[in-house]
């Protein structure tokens, strides 16, 4: 499936800001069963500098800086993604949690040096004896790592109340598991602290995903958002993507953007001002699914990132689609 | 080692001075061997401290303190909510070492600096040591203190490591371990300096004599070493010293380096970073930063990438390092090395790297993170100091006690749960040293921090150090923060010594000048407000005395003319309770009286003098080290006499009109000072402007009620004038009658000979905008100066005699018309004073996610 994703970040300032520096991570990482097309990211005012950079955890990062007096900023990344469907892999079939938890205690072989340090707490996840208490019933001695992580998959999501106005950015893990709820990013960091609590190796995803419109009704444009989950390491297998907002594995409906271990390392757009005030922000995403190509040939597997041979030069920014997403 | 040579019979019994002098068992006593004889290098010390004798070692140490205070030496100790800032404790018999046991740490130092460095440069570059398992993956990505965000950094000259400090401690047998390596921000090497400077005038004979080897080389060295670091091609780098601002427990020691290295001290706001460069901001523009010795945390310096809430660092500046514009020492992420767990793979690494052994241990270090070490731990549980091996919320074993069994439990639960955050270490002795208890010389546990900074040849060690002592004999903990004093340490040189000053560069001769570095803006800000506060606090007071002076409670004729005024004054200002929301109280004169009161000593009140003179002690502290100790000490004795009245506390008008004379002393010296004692570089001019500024706003504010009063010309009124702009005696010599209203108005408006009148005030300041920086460039008046000149033109215009209808219509009046414009002309020539030079200093910080 190929989409159109429009993803608007506005902030309106109440007082001018003098200077203004930022790095957004909006660009989607092409991936084994995701290949991105296209992409250009827009900024208004005009950045005195911009560059793109690829950042610790192979994300790719826009840094840029406004230094003319503006009071309103507006960023536009518009991607077309293509993501072809994937075989999940067998989970029944997966080691034995406590093998993979070995695996990742003392001596720690060099080779796993990359996903291991996925295990350790980060500045947004903490470690506790409670929430490895919590992930206990889902990983009995003996069973295979993936059952046990899509239990605690639906666990999540049958104990934990989605409710948007229940948290923000900064609500603190602990508030979520006293209160029982919160959004995506919440039910990511829950999910990873209990994995990282039995001592297993797991990572946040930002991304978005495809919403459907109720049965019978168009598809409201804009009305989408950010999306976030969690993929724990298999040996032998690799990352595997959960989805505990939705109970889902995700599969052709989930673009990925980046990874990392907590939001804080992949915060989509973040910045410091001089001046400004009060501020208020605004994000709109759009996932449009264009017209399925009965043709289109499967994706073949590019195991290498293929920012890596991106040019360092931006296209000029495209126009906004004429339905593209609006603000108010 | 040193051999110990023969001794002659006498040194066995020791000198009158030492007569009680009992060195503990077990340990390694500085001054005495294990059979009592007295050390050799200690010999010249200590036969001069016994020729002095105890009395005279008395009357030095009291100068020593004395020295301390006229420095104004402080540490900032975090837990004293009051006066944040201790004097400095300071034990005025050094430390002593022999050349020839230095020259072995010196070897042993440099080999580990270099050793830090690399594994640094190892761990934010190629990552081979873990790779290659020389070191566990885990110890690296377990810790916070591990910056993802500067891996790939370069760092000039390979240097991550520019300073590096490491604790010491000295085992029974005589051998020097490292007990903690400082690899972040290496602190205490000013406060060596400082105590260095006070240790030499106290026992100056025996300074001499023992050849002691001086400190300035190693600042010439770190003074070199930085201009190294400068990317840009240029003769004259700019370093800054980078401070988390005056509340930081070091501020001292960063001013006092600043001062003595020539370099600009500033804060995080000080600082832009434009086009990947990074500038300092000043009253004369943007000026371009080469290199940030920062003593700001790691995760602070940038609010970009790393902890975004925060204030004290440089949005964007680890992208000016990748690109390569600006050099921060040491390296962003240097803290990595201070994690204590990295102690036990340090001989490995030194053979892997250097090919070379360890020349100096650190104490036995355990990693928990190490299944053999975790084990081992948990069999030597209770022999051991367990502690978060990096940096966390937790909690190991308190120092000075030992566990509960509560506290007991929940350490092992924790220690089996995540076993690599902690690390266990052996428990510490340390050696003792002569030192002074006010009274004798007795043994003190010693601990020695060292310093080295790194050079074009390599790492230099500064020869001597930064000791300290616990506070009683059997303690074993040393920290400032608990109370400990510190010692200066003599490395005695077995041949001469090389005198060599910062302060006065040896060779060729110094080029004069007669200009500073440029002030920073928000600096300037800081003086323009503390002029403000400062002519508020007097004024203020001005008008209380005078109101008190004229008020009797028991007369009932509250409606005194002359009354009026001031207290309309007083109202407007936020002194008094507005008359409108409770009308009673005018009429009431021990509610009035009780108000009155409240004016000075009220602290929940923005306007009372009380508030007014803790602004001036908070504005005092932010351009401490631009100002002299003196000006200082005024500031902070300011707020003193005006503490808030205690529970029940009655004071009468009488006892307050005291205070606010004496008050009157204090801000008369404070301006004497900065007068006197100030050069007419910025700071000063921003000083004078923003006093101008408040004395004219406070006169105009007073004499537009007076004008309003009916009773105008009233010669209590005009009394009233004459007193509140302290012009009484100059209109008595003058004029020798009763006070006419047009010669009144005439000397307090328009006498530009009277430094309290409007007009002198207008004609300073234009003064000063002759000379501001931009103000000359351009060809057209600043925003600021054109308010000024319209100002001033309109108040040369005015005849005092034209007040003669005042009673009949004040608002009529030329001159009643000019204050009234001059009362919303003055506050729109500080804004805009604001908008053109401190700008960009006035910032509100919003991290937006």
């Amino acid at each position: 499936m190929t989409y159109l994703i429009t993803h608007r970040t506005l902030y309106d300032y109440s007082e001018p800001v003098t200077v203004s520096h930022h790095a957004a991570r909006v660009k989607p990482r092409p991936l084994r069963n995701q290949r991105r097309d296209d992409f250009s990211l827009s900024i208004s005012p005009e950045p005195a500098l911009r560059k793109m950079r690829t950042d610790f955890f192979g994300n790719r990062v826009c840094f840029f800086s406004i230094q003319e007096l503006h009071d309103r900023l507006e960023i536009v990344a518009t991607s077309r993604v293509t993501v072809s469907p994937e075989t999940p892999p067998a989970a029944t079939l997966s080691p034995p949690w406590e093998e993979v938890r070995s695996e990742f205690s003392d001596p720690v072989s060099p080779e796993v040096v990359e996903p291991y340090q996925f295990a350790f707490a980060s500045s947004m996840i903490r470690s506790s004896p409670e929430l490895a208490d919590y992930a206990r019933p889902s990983f009995a001695p003996g069973v295979p790592l993936l059952v046990g992580a899509l239990d605690l998959n639906r666990r999540i999501f049958r104990d934990f109340k989605y409710d948007p106005v229940a948290t923000s950015v900064a609500t603190p893990l602990e508030e979520v598991w006293r209160s029982r709820r919160g959004v995506c990013q919440d039910f990511a960091h829950l999910a990873i602290a209990c994995l990282r609590s039995l001592g297993l190796p797991a990572r946040y995803v930002s991304g978005y995903l495809r919403t459907r419109p109720p049965e019978g009704q168009p598809r409201l444009v804009g009305a989408d958002a950010s999306h976030a989950w969690f993929s724990v390491y298999c040996p032998s297998i690799g990352w595997v993507d959960l989805d505990p907002t939705n109970n889902v594995q995700p599969d052709e409906e989930h673009i990925t953007v980046a990874y990392g271990r907590d939001f804080s390392d992949v915060s989509p757009v973040s910045g410091v001002i001089t001046g400004g005030g009060r501020h208020e922000v605004r994000v709109a995403v759009d996932v449009e699914p264009l017209e399925i190509d009965e043709d289109d040939e499967p994706l073949p597997y590019d195991p290498t990132d293929l920012d890596s041979v991106d040019p360092e030069i931006y296209r000029d920014p495209k126009p906004a689609p004429a339905s593209g997403p609006s603000i108010d | 080692m040193t051999r110990v040579p023969s001794v002659a019979p006498e040194d066995t019994t020791p000198p009158s001075l030492f007569a009680r002098y009992a060195a503990e068992g077990g340990v390694f006593d500085e001054l005495r061997d294990e059979r009592g004889k007295i050390r050799p290098h200690y010999r010249t010390l200590l036969d001069h401290l016994e020729e002095i004798g105890l009395g005279e070692l008395k009357r030095r140490s009291d100068s020593a303190r004395r020295l301390v205070q006229e420095q104004g030496i402080t540490y900032t100790v975090y837990t004293d909510s009051l006066g944040v800032e201790r004097p400095w404790q300071l034990d005025p018999v050094p430390l002593l070492l022999s050349q020839t046991e230095w020259v072995g740490l010196e070897a042993a130092l440099i080999q580990r600096a270099t050793l830090l460095n690399q594994i640094l440069s190892d761990c934010y570059g190629p990552q081979e040591l873990i790779r290659s398992g020389w070191l566990p993956p885990a110890l690296v990505f377990a810790q916070p203190d591990f910056l993802r965000p500067a891996h790939n950094v370069s760092a000039p000259h390979g240097t991550f490591l520019h300073f590096y400090a490491a604790d010491l401690a000295r085992s029974p047998d005589g051998r020097w371990w490292v007990i903690s390596d400082r690899t972040q921000i290496p602190t205490g090497a000013g406060y060596a300096l400082a105590n260095r400077l006070v240790s030499a005038r106290v026992l100056p004979e025996a300074f001499r004599e023992n050849r002691v080897t001086r400190l300035a080389r190693f600042f010439r060295d770190v003074q070199a070493g930085l201009a190294r670091l400068a990317t840009r091609r240029t003769d004259d780098p700019r370093v800054v010293v980078l401070t988390p601002g005056p509340y930081n427990e070091t501020y001292f020691e960063q001013s006092y380096l600043a001062r003595y290295l020539g370099y600009s001290l500033v804060e995080g706001q000080d600082l832009t970073v434009r086009d990947d460069r990074v500038y300092l901001k000043t009253l004369s523009g943007l000026e371009r930063v080469d290199v940030i010795l920062r003593r700001v945390d790691d995760d602070f310096c940038d609010p970009l990438e790393l902890r975004n809430h925060s204030m004290l660092g440089v949005p964007g500046l680890l992208e000016a390092l990748r690109a390569g514009n600006v050099a921060v020492a040491n390296a962003l992420g240097s803290g990595l090395l201070q994690c204590p767990a990295f102690m036990s793979f340090l001989p490995g690494l030194c053979r892997h790297l250097l090919g070379e052994d360890l020349l100096m241990p650190s104490v036995a270090t355990w990693w928990c993170g190490q299944k053999n070490a975790a084990r081992y731990v948990e069999d030597h549980f209770d022999d051991l100091f367990i502690k978060p091996a990096f940096r966390s919320h937790l909690r190991g074993m308190p120092p000075d006690r030992s566990l509960t069994a509560e506290e007991r439990t929940l350490l092992k639960r924790r220690l089996a749960f995540q076993p690599e955050l902690w690390v266990a270490q052996e428990r510490v002795q340390l050696s003792t040293a002569p030192s002074w208890t006010g009274s004798e010389l007795a043994p003190r546990p010693v601990g020695l921090r060292v310093y080295l900074v790194a050079t074009e040849s390599g790492y230099r060690v500064m020869p001597g150090g930064f000791a300290r002592i616990a506070p009683e004999a059997g303690g074993r903990f040393i920290s400032m923060q608990r109370g400990g004093a510190s010692k200066d340490t003599w490395v005695i040189s077995d041949g001469p010594v090389e005198e060599m000053s910062l302060l006065q560069t040896g060779a060729g001769s110094v080029e004069l000048r007669r200009v500073g570095n440029n002030l920073p803006s928000r600096m300037a800000d800081n003086f323009f407000w503390l002029g403000r506060y400062s002519e508020r606090a007097d004024a203020s007071a001005r008008l209380l005395r005078a109101t008190l002076l004229r008020f009797q409670p028991e007369s009932t004729g509250m409606s005194l003319p002359f009354l009026d005024p001031l207290l309309a004054t007083l109202e407007l200002q936020g002194q008094l309770t507005p008359s409108a929301t409770n009308p009673e109280l005018r009429k009431n004169p021990e509610a009035l009286e009780a108000d009155l009161i409240g004016a000075i000593f009220d602290e929940k009140r923005n306007g009372s003098l009380f508030s007014i003179a803790t602004q001036l002690q908070r504005l005092g502290m932010l351009v401490r080290d631009r100002t002299s100790t003196d000006l200082w000490r005024v500031v902070s004795q300011l707020g003193d006499r005006l503490k808030p009245l205690e529970e029940g506390q009655v004071l009468l008008a009488g006892d307050a009109l005291g205070i606010l004379s004496q008050t009157l002393l204090h801000l008369a010296s404070f301006h004497g000072i900065a007068r006197e004692n100030m050069t007419r570089a910025q700071g000063w001019r921003f000083l004078d402007m923003g006093q101008r500024i408040e004395r004219a706003y406070y006169l105009c504010r007073f004499l537009d009620s007076a004008l309003q009063s009916p009773e105008a010309d009233n010669p209590s009124v005009l009394e009233a004038v004459l007193e509140v702009a302290d012009s009484t005696l100059t209109y008595r010599s003058r004029y020798n009658l009763l006070p006419d209203l047009a010669a009144v108005y005439d000397l307090v408006l328009l006498d530009d000979t009277n430094p309290r009148s409007l007009l002198f005030q207008l004609n300073q300041l234009e003064k000063h905008f002759q000379r501001l920086p931009r103000e000359r460039e351009n060809a057209l008046p600043s925003p600021a100066h054109r308010i000024l000149i319209e100002a001033l033109a309109r108040t040369r215009l005015l005849d005092p005699r034209d007040l003669s209808r005042v009673s009949e219509n004040w608002s009529a009046t030329e001159p009643g018309l000019a204050i009234r414009n001059l009362l919303r002309d003055l506050p729109r020539l500080s804004d805009a004073i604001a908008v053109s030079y401190f700008a960009h200093s006035t910032i509100s910080r919003a991290a937006v996610k």
